[in-house]
């Protein structure tokens, strides 16, 4: 390591050495500090990946151990005749979306109110960020039992109160049911982005705005949105990074019933009750395909977040 | 001065509804976890009543389930593994993170974006999709049941994002300061460690705070890999949960307790996590 | 995936350097002795479903078992999704990890044709104090392999049967016939909706899940005269006996069940009988002894009759926790000790005594039906269990021959999977998503893709 870095880095240019060695040893000395994390990311995810790969080419049921063969392409021709599979693609879809979205908005409504003055805004703030603080798996038990339950749980026992209907909130809408704890969860740090965002806004153009007459609005609209797309971009990508992936709720809430089950659910289903590892690898390369391709557009938006840097480098 | 006044007086104008609202919202979401907390004092039957009982007497009894007295398992292993697990993993993330962020951000090697892309886009992979292998693997190594296998997996779970949030807080470390260090003969460490690190602070320490919270909470690799020795937290949580009986009070209970770490982690430390996520543009 | 273990850095410096003293050992194994999967010397790893009989055998154990053998135990405790889970991943992969299991006499059969389990015959010969002859014919014969070897040793078993408020019913005017059929127990929830405010007639299970829908609907299903699959494999839940059955169970909980059927499982309906919001509920025998526990609001004023029937003489389920000893274990012997002292009649008496009798893990032991202390506290319905469990026939539960045994389940492996998919198409059709014509097609195909398997096998 200190072979490698020092000497070179330390007067960049500087030393007349021959050029070739000299621009090599500039480029490892850049790329060094990088290598350990990159080389830890590629050995932890990507071989695992590698192996999900070779088992989507197996006939592997783990009840029939003695079966076990190479199958071809039978599993991925039996994936994508799948019709759950391609209902729970949707399903991922509408859950990851709807909860992306609401949670923002929720998120830009709260963090404009907490942006102003008013008394106990620390205890508010502290309120509010609760809900993102809890354990996730603790989150879904207590919006299954403690407040969804059609029985006892919290939501009916206040209608209850105004004699309003008893509804059975999880069988009636299972999937806004699955959202509304996520938008719970998610709101609050959704709210702590655009928080610091607001706070990050230029105050003396906003002084210069509020002296030169602009309404609270155009104020809004001119000078707070533009500056807040990079952390509404930021808090986009890493909501739906967590939300695509999330398996918690889906098992806790509903264990994937009443069309809720997502994709991760439904991979887990196909390893954990169906045995079938050759087939869930091969709905799990499948998803990784589908990812990889969406991944490279969501990140096409996201490049936006790198243009200054961009432009400095 | 006086401008700041008019801005001050300006904000309070029809303030005090809207803070009226921002009570409110606060109230809404804060209210199932005040629910949680009363029905954690409750007994197993006043916990499950409708109409709800709010008034019903006060019990440790959750609270005396969940840590074991009478003879049931204790949680302190399990919180033991978690802190180790979480605290251990976000050392290692932040370990391999900040060079790493350094020569994304300070000394942009080449091709630094698809660098970071590479990062980022391996949050996207489904985590369950290599659940198998990672089984096998950790069977054939001998490393189930054991905590510093998820201490590995918590830390590629965790570090495309600290790489990636690190990335634009030194993005902020003006060069040149970096450039005079380096130029007295200051090795990378030594820079990282002097020079870098405590601009950084905030950005390092609100990455480390979200780094811990994501670990303590993870389920779906704890629950595949652990076993008597290595259960974490939120596994042992999901074990009061049953299919015959009552058990709101005592998840409850557990449910707080398990939360306690990382609510009085985030509470904490809210002011450092906002100035955080700006990504580093709050000066 | 071994490159992982055997991986050095290319560039071994910089990356210990930063990857620091945390990998390095871990990657060379340094770290195994501390978490190492399996237990070793005179301990013994217990993975169980989170059951109130399980929770109570793990309060007594340190003092009890531990104590006197020096065997600790480790207990992991689960809900019950869950520890199938991982159950199946730890035994299907003989990983170890774990020593004994509770498993049921739906996976028994299966995991032992697998050879994941140890045989029980030679431990049960050496432990006479153990009277294995005592254990009830239908557990042990649904406990036995293909091979005729024993497998697994109950814990406690249940059947399935009907319980109802004996109280309402007589300020009703109303009489539960002895042997009541399923059209007469519609008939009573008709009547008993709302005979309190708030009550419903009758709880039925909605909850998705082999083990928790389909259970009381295949039972339903078999007397009504329906077959997930006839003796040559043909699956046969588009057949009018499934139609007419699960129509009828639809209509019944929907129209007189309780309210949020769909995600009520054996806990939610045990919960609605305590509390009083259904006047009958349908289910394992087992719930008895909560309903009948100090404290319960319904103590003494439930009445148990048989699971009701249609087209056959009886109905009811059979099922039992049983222990299962992983081929794998590293500590057999031990294992053994641990099992043979949880379903031992040693450890019933020490239930019955240190808890109460009402709490005593039966269903198993001939003995238990013949103590005087348990005949008096769940006189209620001691009786009645017992009947249904030997009344249960696993190997021929309708009115057809069946191509594998199992009354509430059919006992293939791909079972846990069709039962839990088309569970969440009746626990829709519950909800009223869907109709139950709909349902059952879609159950058929699912069903069909099974039938192509096995159909020649």
């Amino acid at each position: 390591m200190t072979a490698t870095t020092t000497a070179p880095a330390a007067a960049p240019g500087t030393h007349p050495a021959p050029r070739r060695s000299s621009d090599r040893l500039r480029a490892w000395a850049a790329r060094g500090p990088l290598l350990p994390a990159l080389i830890f990311m590629i050995v932890v995810t990507q071989l695992p990946f590698v192996a999900t790969l070779v088992i989507s080419f197996l006939d592997w049921n783990s009840l029939y151990p003695d079966a076990r063969g190479f199958a071809g392409f039978a599993n991925y021709q039996e994936v994508l005749t799948d019709a759950d599979l391609r209902r729970s693609v949707w399903t991922t879809v509408l859950l990851t979306v709807g909860v992306v979205l609401a949670s923002l908005v929720l998120g830009l409504l709260l963090a404009l109110l907490l942006d102003r003055r008013f008394r106990g805004r620390g205890i508010v703030r502290t309120l509010l960020i609760a809900p993102f603080l809890v354990v996730p798996v603790a989150a879904a038990l207590l919006w299954k039992h403690v407040l969804y339950n059609p029985e006892y749980g919290l939501l009916n026992g206040l209608l209850h109160y105004v004699g309003g209907p008893q509804p059975d909130w999880i069988s009636n809408t299972p999937l806004l049911a699955v959202q509304t704890a996520l938008v719970w969860q998610w709101t609050p740090f959704m709210m702590l982005i655009l928080l610091a965002g607001l706070q990050s806004r230029d105050q003396q153009q906003l002084e210069a705005a509020r002296v030169d007459g602009a309404s609270d609005w155009q104020i809004f609209v001119h000078i707070t949105l533009p500056h807040l797309r990079r952390y509404l971009e930021l808090g986009a990508l890493l909501g739906s990074i967590y939300i695509v992936q999330n398996f918690d709720a889906v098992f806790t809430l509903t264990s994937g019933g009443l069309g809720t089950a997502n994709l991760p659910y439904t991979v887990y289903q196909t390893f954990y009750q169906a045995h079938e590892n050759g087939l869930a690898s091969a709905a799990g390369v499948l998803v990784v395909i589908g990812s990889i391709v969406i991944a490279t557009f969501a990140l096409r938006v996201v490049s936006s977040l790198f243009r200054e840097e961009v432009s400095r480098a | 001065m006086s401008s700041n006044a008019v801005r001050t007086r300006g904000r309070f104008r029809g303030g005090a509804g809207l803070g009226l609202v921002a009570w409110l919202a606060g109230i809404v979401f804060f209210l199932p976890i005040a629910w949680m907390a009363l029905t954690s004092f409750h007994s197993e039957t006043d916990a499950a009543t409708n109409p709800p009982s709010f008034a019903a007497a006060l019990t440790l009894d959750g609270y005396r389930e969940f840590f074991g007295a009478d003879g049931g398992a204790s949680p302190w292993p399990a919180l033991i593994n978690s802190a180790v697990a979480s605290v251990a993993s976000t050392l290692l993330v932040l370990l391999l993170a900040l060079p790493a962020a350094y020569a994304l951000s300070i000394r942009p090697v080449k091709r630094w974006t698809d660098v970071l892309f590479f990062f980022l886009s391996t949050k996207m992979l489904p985590v369950v999709a290599g659940l198998l292998p990672i089984y096998l693997f950790a069977k054939n190594a001998g490393l189930l049941d054991n905590i510093w296998l998820l201490v590995l997996l918590y830390t590629s779970m965790n570090l495309p994002i600290a790489v990636w949030m690190m990335q634009s807080f030194l993005a902020e470390v003006p060069v040149a300061v970096i450039e005079a260090a380096q130029i007295d003969g200051a090795r990378l460490p030594t820079v990282l460690a002097r020079v870098v690190a405590p601009i950084a602070l905030p950005g390092i320490a609100a990455t480390a705070l979200i780094c811990f919270i994501f670990s303590w909470n993870e389920l779906l690799f704890a629950r595949v890999l652990t076993g008597v020795v290595a259960e974490t937290a939120p596994v042992f949580l999901t074990g009061f949960i049953t299919s015959q009986g009552l058990f709101l009070a005592k998840v409850c209970a557990a449910s707080l307790v398990i939360s306690l770490p990382v609510l009085a982690a985030g509470f904490a430390a809210q002011d450092k996590l906002v100035q955080g996520l700006s990504l580093g543009a709050v000066k | 995936m071994h490159t992982q273990s055997r991986w050095r850095p290319p560039r071994a410096a910089l990356a210990a350097a930063a990857a620091g003293t945390l990998l390095a050992p871990l990657l060379s194994g340094c770290w195994v002795g501390a978490g190492g999967a399996g237990s070793g010397g005179d301990s013994v790893n217990v993975l169980m479903v989170n059951n109130p009989q399980m929770v109570e055998l793990q309060k007594l154990t340190a003092e009890h078992f531990t104590e006197k053998t020096g065997i600790k135990v480790n207990f992991t405790v689960l809900p019950e999704n869950d520890v199938r889970d991982k159950i199946s991943q730890d035994f299907a992969n003989q990983a170890g990890q774990y020593d004994v299991a509770t498993l049921s006499n739906y996976e028994i059969p299966i995991y032992a044709r697998n050879g994941w389990l140890k045989e029980m015959d030679s431990y049960v010969a050496d432990d006479p104090g153990y009277d294995q002859p005592d254990v009830l014919e239908p557990m042990r014969r649904s406990l036995t392999g293909d091979d005729g070897k024993l497998y697994g040793q109950p814990f406690y078993g249940e059947s399935s049967f009907l319980m109802y408020r004996k109280d309402v019913f007589e300020r009703e005017g109303l009489t539960m016939p002895a042997r009541p059929t399923w059209r007469q127990v519609a008939d009573l929830a008709a009547e008993l909706d709302g005979a309190e405010p708030g009550m419903k007639g009758i709880c039925l299970r909605g909850l998705p899940g082999w083990g928790e829908v389909m259970a009381p609907l295949t039972t339903v299903v078999n007397t009504f005269g329906g077959t997930w699959f006839d003796e040559d494999w043909n699956a046969g839940l588009d057949s009018p006996e499934w139609q007419q059955a699960t129509k009828f169970y639809v209509d019944l909980v929907r129209e007189h069940g309780e309210s949020g059927a769909p995600q009520a499982g054996f806990a939610e309906c045990l919960n609605n009988m305590t509390q009083g919001k259904v006047a009958m509920w349908y289910d394992a025998t087992s719930a008895a002894g909560s309903l009948e526990a100090d404290g319960s609001p319904v103590r003494g004023k439930v009445g148990y009759a048989p699971a009701p029937v249609e087209k056959t003489e009886s109905s009811g389920w059979l099922y039992t926790w049983a222990w299962g000893i992983q081929g794998a274990s590293r500590n057999p012997d031990n294992a053994w000790k641990f099992v043979s002292w949880a379903s031992s009649k040693e450890y019933e008496q020490l239930v019955g005594d240190e808890i109460g009798w009402s709490n005593v893990p039966a269903g198993k032991r001939a003995s238990t039906y013949a103590n005087p202390d348990y005949r008096a506290e769940a006189a209620a319905f001691q009786e009645m269990t017992k009947e249904a469990i030997e009344r249960a026939r696993p190997d021929d539960p309708g009115v057809q021959p069946r191509p594998a045994p199992g009354i509430q389940f059919v006992g293939i492996p791909e079972f846990t999977d069709l039962g839990t998919r088309v569970s969440q198409e009746i626990s829709a059709a519950i909800a009223g998503r869907q109709s139950v014509e709909s349902a059952l097609r879609k159950s058929q195909q699912l069903a069909e893709e099974i039938s192509e398997e096995y159909e020649g096998r």
